[in-house]
This record gives C-alpha cells, sequence and structure tokens, in this order.
C-alpha cells in the first residue's frame, strides 16, 4: 500500500506550511509591536509641544528670570526646529539619555531606575493574587452552578463580583486602609517596608481583576462544561476533578489569557492611583507630582515606561495565545 | 423604547435604573436644595466625627460632609456626562471615517486607534491630562479623548455593518455629504447600541474622573467633586475617616448606577435564550432518588441491561416535561437492539438515561435499572462498573473528541482511571486499540491532536476508546448520522465486527429505519417518549404492527415493495413533549384512529401498544412527500 509514503510527504508539507503560518504570525506581530512603539513614542515627544503656551516658563512659573527660562529651554533643546528636536529625542532614547528632571536636576533615567521596580513589584504581585484566585474561584463555582444548581451561590457570586469588579481600586485602598490599618492595626497604613507593607496595596489591586477574571473563568467554564467532548470524558467515567481540571480548563483558558492581558495592562496603570492612596515610593506618585509641577522631561519618560510596560504585556499575552491555541490565533487549521 | 422599559423592570434593571434615578435626581436637585448647608462653616465643629447634627461629621472647615457629598453629586456626574458625551461624539467621527471618507484617510486612522484601543484607560487619561493641564477643564478633555477610541472601534464595527446596505450606497452614489449621510443614515441604525454602551462607558468614566480628581490633577478646591473630597479626607483618615469613605460609597453608588442600567438594557436588547429548553437539548447531571426498588432475587447472568419503567423529566417554566414516560426493555449479552423514532421520540435520552449520563436537571426515575445485574440507582458508586463495562459512541465525531489533548492519550486515560494501568502500559494499549479499529499507523497517530483525524477515523476511534475497558454494552447514539454514506459504512461494519469478535451488546438509536434493520436483531419504535412496538429487526418489514412503525418503514425508500409508490414521509408533526395528548399519542397522525384511540392510551402488550394492531391501512396511508410542509 502507498498510505506511508503519502502520508510522510503529506506531513513534511504540513510542517512547511505550518512552519510558515508562525512566520507570518511572527513577523505580524512584531511589525504592531514596532508600529505602536513609534506611535508611543512619537506621541510622548509631541505631548510637551502640545501643552499651550510656553512649557517651560509654566515649569518654572511667572516669577523665574526670563535668562533662566530661556537657558532652560536651550538646555532642553526646545530652540531648535521640531524636527532637529524629534531627532535628539529619538537618539537619546536608544542611548538612554533621557534629559534631567526641571525639579530635582537628577538625570531622569536615575529616578526611573530607582522607583520603576516598587511600582513593577506591585503590578505583578497584584497580577499573580488575582489570577491565583480567579482561576479555582471561577472553575469552582462554574462546576457547583451549572444548569441552575445552587442558585444562591451563583446569585452571590454574581452579584458580588460585579460590584467588586465596579469598585475603583484606589477607593478600595481607602476602605482597606480604613479596616485594616486604622481600626484593626494589622497592617501598616502607607510606605514600602517590609512584607506587611505589600499586603493592603497588593489587595486593593488585585481584587477588582480578580473579580472579573473569576467571572470570565465561569463563563468559559460554562460553555466548555456543556460541550461534546466533555460528555465524552464523563462517558469515560473519569473523577470530577479530572473531568473538571484536565479536560474542561484547558478550554478554558484562552479567553482567559486575553482577558487577563488586557487586566495586567489596566493594573500596571492602577498603580498610579494605588501608590496614591499608600505612599508608595513607586512611578505612580512621581508621575503625579511631576504633572503637578510640570516637570516635563520626567513625565515624558515615566509616560513611556508605562507605555512600553503595556505593549510588551500585550505582545507576550499574544505570544503565549498563540502557542497555547495555535488554531484560534494565528489561524492553523 | 418599549424595550427598555422591559428592561427597566429586570431585577437587574430595577437597581440600576433604580440608583441612576436616585443619582440624576441628587445632581439637579441637591444643589438646589441643600447649597447653604454644605457651604456652611461650622467652626465649633472642626474634623468632627459623625452625630446628630452632622451624619457624616465634618471636615477640617466645619462643613458638612453629608450634605457635601449630596452636592458633589451634580459636579461629580456633570462632568463625567460631558466626558462620555466628548467620547462618544469624536469616538463615531473617528469611527466613521473609513465608510464616509474612503479607505485612504479611514484606514490609517483605524489603525491607529486599534493601537490606542490597546492601552489602558487611565494612562490615556493622563497622558491628555498632562496636555490639558491641572483643572476640571483639561480633565474633562482628558477623560473624553481618553475614551474615544473605545467608542471609535465600537462605531466603526457597527457602522461598518449598516455601511454595506442599499441605502447608505444609494446615498453615497448620489452625492450626498459624508456629514449627512453619518446623521441621516448611520446613527440611526447603530444608536441602540451606541447609547447602551455610552451608558455602561459613562460608568466607567465617572471613576476615571473621580481617580484623576483624586490625584489632584482635576477638580480643584473651592470647587469639589466625589474624587476631590476622597483626597481631601484620605489625609485625615486616622481622625475622620468618613471623611474619605462617604464620597468613595457616592462614587460606587453612582458607578454602578450607570453600569447596571446600561447592563440591563445590553441584556434586554439580547437575544433570549431559553434555559429550560437548553436543559432538555444538553441534559445535565443530576439522578433524583428512585424509590427503593425491589430486589431482584435471581439475577440473569445473561442480563447486561434491565430497564424497568424508566422516566426521564425536566423542569420547564415552573412546569415539568417528560419526554421518557415508562420505557421497559431489556438486553441481552451480545445481542443488538435498535432504538427507532424521530427526534423528540425520547429515544436517546433514553440511552443516555441508561448510560446514567444524565445530570441535573434532569430527573431520570425508574422502577428497575440494572446493569450486569448491579442496580444503577442503589446509591453507591458506579464509575468503574460503568467505565469499564459501558462503552459510548456518540453522533458527532467532530466535536467529541476533546481538542486539547492528543487522541491517544484520550483513549488511555480511560484504563489508567478504571484499570490501574501505568501510563505507558496504558498507551500501549491505546495504539493497539486504534489499529483494532483499523487506524493506520496508530502510533503515529496515537500522538495526533483530533483535529488531524478525519470524521470516520474520529467515530472508529471513539468506538476504540470503548473497547479500551471489556466493554459488555455499547450505547451508540447515531453514530453515523454526522457522516458521509461511504464512511457511514465503515462505521457500522466497525460496530459490527466488535459486536461479533468481543461477544458485546449493541444499542444503537437512530432515526434511520433501513440502519438499525441492517445491524440489529430487535427493534424498539419509540414514540412520544414511549415503546409502542418491540419486535424483531426481520420483521420491520414485513410484519410490523403499529401504523407508526409501518409509516416508518413505508418511508424508507429501499424497504418499500412497491418502488413504483412516490417516496413517502410521515404525515403530521411529532408530539411536543410539553403537551402529550390524552389516549394514544401517534392518533393526530393515525390513519385507523377512532373514539378510544384518543380517549385511552394502550399499553404495550406482546410487544405492540396499538389498539389495532396489525388492520390494514386505508390507503395511502403515508401521504405523498409533496402534501407535507417541510
Ligand atoms: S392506538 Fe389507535 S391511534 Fe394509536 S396507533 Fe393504534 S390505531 Fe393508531
Amino acid at each position: 500500500m502507498s498510505a506511508t509514503p503519502v502520508a510522510v510527504s503529506e506531513r513534511g508539507r504540513a510542517t512547511d506550511w505550518w512552519r510558515n503560518r508562525w512566520v507570518r504570525f511572527a513577523a505580524r506581530r512584531t511589525l504592531r509591536l514596532l508600529v505602536s512603539l513609534w506611535v508611543l513614542v512619537t506621541a510622548a515627544f509631541f505631548m510637551v509641544h502640545l501643552v499651550p503656551g510656553d512649557p517651560i516658563r509654566a515649569a518654572l512659573g511667572p516669577l523665574a528670570p526670563a535668562d533662566l527660562v530661556s537657558a532652560q529651554r536651550h538646555a532642553l533643546g526646545l530652540d531648535d526646529p521640531l524636527l532637529v528636536q524629534y531627532g535628539h529625542f529619538l537618539r537619546g532614547l536608544l542611548t538612554g539619555q533621557l534629559g534631567d528632571s526641571i525639579g530635582s536636576q537628577l538625570p531622569v533615567s536615575q529616578i526611573i531606575g530607582q522607583r520603576l521596580p516598587a511600582t513593577a513589584e506591585l503590578a505583578l504581585l497584584a497580577f499573580a493574587v488575582a489570577v491565583v484566585v480567579a482561576i479555582p474561584l471561577g472553575v469552582g463555582v462554574a462546576v457547583l452552578t451549572r444548569h441552575g444548581r445552587a442558585r444562591r451561590t451563583e446569585l452571590a457570586f454574581v452579584s458580588s463580583t460585579v460590584i467588586l469588579g465596579a469598585v475603583p481600586d484606589f477607593v478600595l485602598g481607602v476602605v482597606f486602609v480604613f479596616v485594616f490599618a486604622v481600626n484593626l492595626h494589622w497592617l501598616p497604613v502607607a510606605g514600602r517596608d517590609g512584607a506587611s507593607s505589600f499586603v493592603l496595596p497588593v489587595l486593593a489591586l488585585a481584587v477588582g481583576p480578580a473579580a472579573i477574571l473569576s467571572r470570565i473563568v465561569r463563563v468559559e467554564m460554562l460553555s466548555v462544561l456543556d460541550t461534546d467532548y466533555l460528555r465524552t470524558a464523563r462517558a469515560k467515567r473519569l473523577s470530577g476533578p479530572r473531568i473538571n481540571l484536565v479536560h474542561a480548563l484547558p478550554n478554558a483558558v484562552t479567553a482567559t489569557l486575553t482577558v487577563s492581558g488586557l487586566l495586567l495592562g489596566s493594573l500596571v496603570a492602577g498603580t498610579v492611583l494605588v501608590e496614591n492612596v499608600f505612599a508608595w515610593p513607586g512611578l505612580g506618585s512621581t508621575i503625579v507630582q511631576s504633572i503637578i509641577n510640570k516637570d516635563y522631561p520626567l513625565v515624558q519618560a515615566i509616560v513611556l515606561v508605562y507605555g512600553v510596560g503595556v505593549l510588551l504585556i500585550n505582545t507576550v499575552v499574544d505570544v503565549v495565545l498563540a502557542v497555547l491555541a495555535p488554531r484560534s490565533t494565528i489561524g492553523v487549521d | 423604547m418599549q424595550r427598555w422599559s422591559r428592561a427597566a423592570r429586570t431585577p437587574l434593571g430595577i437597581v440600576g435604573f433604580g440608583l441612576l434615578a436616585v443619582t440624576l435626581f441628587l445632581a439637579v436637585f441637591a444643589p438646589l436644595i441643600w447649597h447653604r448647608q454644605a457651604g456652611d462653616y461650622d467652626t465649633d465643629n472642626l474634623l468632627a466625627g459623625a452625630s446628630g447634627e452632622h451624619w457624616f461629621g465634618t471636615d477640617n472647615l466645619g462643613r458638612d460632609i453629608f450634605y457635601r457629598v449630596l452636592v458633589a453629586t451634580r459636579l461629580s456626574i456633570t462632568l463625567a456626562v460631558s466626558a462620555t458625551l466628548i467620547a462618544v461624539v469624536v469616538g463615531v467621527v473617528l469611527g466613521a471615517a473609513p465608510t464616509l471618507l474612503g479607505r485612504w484617510i479611514g484606514r490609517p486612522l483605524i489603525g491607529l486607534v486599534n493601537i490606542l484601543v490597546a492601552f489602558p484607560g487611565l494612562l490615556l487619561v493622563l497622558f491628555f491630562a498632562i496636555v490639558f493641564g491641572v483643572g476640571a477643564k483639561g480633565a474633562v478633555l482628558a477623560v473624553g479623548l481618553a475614551g474615544a477610541p473605545t467608542f471609535a472601534r465600537l462605531g466603526h464595527t457597527l457602522m461598518a455593518a449598516v455601511a454595506g446596505r442599499d441605502f447608505v450606497a444609494a446615498a453615497r452614489a448620489s452625492g450626498v455629504r459624508p456629514g449627512r449621510i453619518l446623521v441621516r443614515h448611520l446613527l440611526p441604525n447603530i444608536a441602540e447600541p451606541l447609547i447602551v454602551n455610552a451608558t455602561i462607558g459613562a460608568g466607567g468614566v465617572l471613576l476615571s474622573f473621580a481617580g484623576l480628581s483624586f490625584l489632584g490633577l482635576g477638580v480643584q478646591s473651592p470647587d469639589y467633586d466625589w474624587g476631590r473630597m476622597m483626597q481631601d479626607g484620605l489625609g485625615g483618615i486616622y481622625v475622620h475617616p468618613l471623611a474619605a469613605l462617604a464620597p468613595g460609597a457616592a462614587v460606587i453608588i453612582a458607578g454602578l448606577a450607570f453600569n447596571l442600567s446600561g447592563e440591563a438594557v445590553a441584556r434586554a436588547l439580547g437575544v433570549q435564550v431559553d434555559v429550560a429548553w437548553r436543559a432538555v437539548v444538553t441534559p445535565t447531571r443530576h439522578r433524583a432518588r428512585a424509590a427503593a426498588p425491589p430486589p431482584a432475587d435471581d439475577v440473569d447472568p445473561d442480563l447486561v441491561l434491565d430497564v424497568a419503567n424508566l422516566r426521564v423529566a425536566f423542569p420547564h417554566g415552573g412546569d415539568v416535561i417528560r419526554p421518557v414516560r415508562g420505557v421497559t426493555f431489556q438486553v441481552r449479552r451480545g445481542e443488538a437492539v435498535g432504538i427507532v423514532g424521530e427526534s423528540g421520540s425520547g429515544k436517546s435520552l433514553t440511552a443516555l438515561a441508561v448510560a446514567d449520563l444524565l445530570e441535573f436537571p434532569a430527573q431520570v426515575d425508574a422502577d428497575r435499572l440494572a446493569v450486569l445485574g448491579t442496580d444503577l440507582h442503589d446509591g453507591t458508586d458506579h464509575r468503574h462498573l460503568l467505565g469499564t463495562s459501558v462503552a459510548m459512541v456518540f453522533q458527532d465525531p467532530m466535536t467529541s473528541f476533546n481538542p486539547a489533548h492528543r487522541v491517544g492519550a484520550q483513549l488511555a486515560e480511560a484504563a489508567r482511571a478504571h484499570q490501574g494501568a501505568t501510563r505507558k502500559q496504558a498507551w500501549r494499549r491505546a495504539v493497539d486499540r486504534l489499529s483494532a479499529v483499523h487506524i493506520h499507523d496508530p502510533h503515529r497517530r496515537a500522538r495526533q491532536y483530533p483535529f488531524e483525524f478525519s470524521g470516520g477515523m474520529r467515530q472508529r476511534a471513539m468506538i476504540g476508546m470503548g473497547l479500551m475497558g471489556a466493554p459488555k454494552l455499547i450505547v451508540a447514539d447515531e453514530p453515523t448520522t454526522a457522516l458521509d454514506v461511504t464512511v457511514q459504512r465503515q462505521v457500522l461494519d466497525m460496530l459490527r465486527e466488535v459486536r461479533t469478535t468481543d461477544d458485546v451488546a449493541l444499542i444503537l438509536i437512530s432515526h434511520d429505519v433501513s440502519v438499525v434493520a441492517e445491524v440489529c436483531d430487535r427493534v424498539m419504535v419509540m414514540y412520544a417518549g414511549r415503546v409502542v412496538e418491540d419486535l424483531p429487526a426481520a420483521d420491520l418489514a414485513v410484519a410490523a404492527r403499529h401504523p407508526y412503525t409501518r409509516a416508518l418503514v413505508a418511508a424508507v425508500p429501499d424497504m418499500h415493495s412497491d418502488l413504483d409508490a412516490p417516496l413517502a414521509t410521515i404525515f403530521g408533526q411529532p408530539v411536543d413533549p410539553a403537551h402529550v395528548p390524552d389516549g394514544c399519542a401517534y392518533a393526530a397522525r393515525c390513519p385507523l384512529a377512532d373514539r378510544r384511540c384518543r380517549t385511552q392510551e394502550p399499553t404495550l402488550t406482546s410487544g405492540v401498544a396499538c389498539w389495532h394492531p396489525g388492520e390494514s391501512l386505508p390507503v395511502p396511508h403515508a401521504r405523498d412527500a409533496r402534501e407535507v410542509d417541510a
């Protein structure tokens, strides 16, 4: 029979084709990242030029002597033609030269180097907590409330997650401070000093995303639990945990992952508010201060850092999705 | 509008619209009524706690916090609504660009929108806040523009759907200006989803705005909104927590008001799905306790399956429907029993019930339901018994395998679960079973994913999966319906082969009489949840006595003796399980029906449930196909 050679050549072609799809996916995704980065960098550059009036005058205040203002203008290269400035800006970015803060005169890169780790810790820890809570919770509630079982559990879960998902993180932070720090004295009110100081800010950031994510996990699980292949798994009389975790969960993670990527992005942004509640020495409190003080070089750099962070997260999520569910993401079928 | 009012009457809508009404009322009237109380300095009570005089206490200038929260509603809501309007208007204009201005301008704009949407809203807000500067006006612009990309994308998607329609093309062809097309033709058609999303969006905008004011970038004193009040209260949280918590609660409530109202309308506008009916289509796990069954004194060792008075019920609305109403039958070792009937006859539910695969809210009751002499309703766990001795084959092989796992692993796990096989043993057995069902190159195939298998191969692999244990009974529910004709044959041959080599009993569910007649020894005909005839397969064509069985046989061309007669279908509609008539359920379609048939239900006696078994039918009993409405 000729079955074997045919099968082999078919397989060879299939791998080529497969590889091709991957290459195309990688190219498309890289291009998108680069275009997004360019948009971000350009926006950050023009942001300062879009500020009405003279940004340096605004930064230094109406009482600053005129020669100081013009010296500062010159130092920042604001006297050059726009395109030249843009070129300098791009070159500065590539060499890590982001200029000096108007307020403190420290190099912007140094300030960011000091502040970024605190923010990154906060965002990543909160994300980890949200995922670790949301997935078991969503799976558990899905299994419990399938087909109108345990209606009261379902109602309690849905309404509490809707409400928790709608509570803004900084309001939650304030509530936490009141309950756990002021009233119960369990945890510090603010600052970043030891493990206990992480608990409240991380929770304030994590609760909303955990609520949203667990709802999505539940909905995804419910639809997977009704599929024919889950009926097959049940017909094999596998144990409950095996049916739910091995057969259902992997098929429910695709949408979950997409959403969790978006959540991580908004978590990064959410740190700005939460840091201000807890006087957390990260980028969030710095950017607010520098916006109020009109410290434009610093603002520009921090906007870039946040933006790049979000873009990287989105890219990583897309790549992970492509690896986990190649058929739905990059159209391999 | 009517649908909006219906949305307002759902529980979600009542809460949402209730909160929204209160919020809007306060936004309009609170400053008029309580302006004075909110501005008064009570210098004797600076930073006072809650009291009868000041419910939420006072701030550092002695102003009453309760009234200030109420009065702040107007500014908070006005700013949020203005920002939302900016977001919607800018978004719709951006989103309409490709439709109105053509691809050269539109495509890059939408590309930009897609990039912007990927950034979290708060980041965009901060960006614009830098450009527009600190203060309420700048914040409205910032929050509004930051929300625009989301609405641009939404508007683009909605308008792209409408733009293809004739009236838009006609308007464009006749040279109507783009702005006019947008206002006159596009907007009215996308208004509903846009308003719903804007309502939900307003909730989010409110929160962003509160955040911005909280950061000190939004509203500046002496004005105050809730975010500003939280910021002012946070410093004194030790002394006076309510000053920060009360405006926080207001933010949450107002945010929920917009959110829930929008959700409620969105749901009301969406397609209604009748949950109870879904439950019938995809049965769920739960088994009602059957009345203690009489212990079987002498278990016939040859009896693979023993079913007496099996009933399946589902809650439906406030009612209960009973798609299976007392089915009794037995299957012996190696016997092949076919169950035929139209869809809705209860045949598949019967199969799932005997395999113990029906779940809540389905209720399965039976006087006896025993597999290999073991009563399934005795309250103990029969996982291993069923897992090794009952194999299932389902209708659609394309969806019956888990797309996330390799085929071999899906076969192997049964052996691991029930026979204590090691990973290696189980895998070897899986490969062996795949080759037993004639899958070429089983070693390679076992490592593949289901989507790499053809439909016929999957169905054979499914049978192979059932053969991992030592099955005594295979339940095949329409195993060939989803396959094309040549593959159907393969699968039927496979089932027959398995049956004869391993002496396995088979229950074959089908709506196709010829398939059943070919494979089975015995046929049960089901109608409206009951068995109406139980006869040897060989008798189908020649000795069927029930009018329904005869109609089924007549409907199959190659079993019909008179090939010149027109192709027959069965006249009338199957019985709706929710409305089973009195008397014989088939009476409405039966040419022999008389008064007794309509009032008294015949029971299954000597293989047939009919008051007029075997009586000759007036010709033609099955009408010409043309007369039956499709
Ligand atoms: S009982 Fe009467 S109505 Fe029913 S099938 Fe027999 S003859 Fe027809």
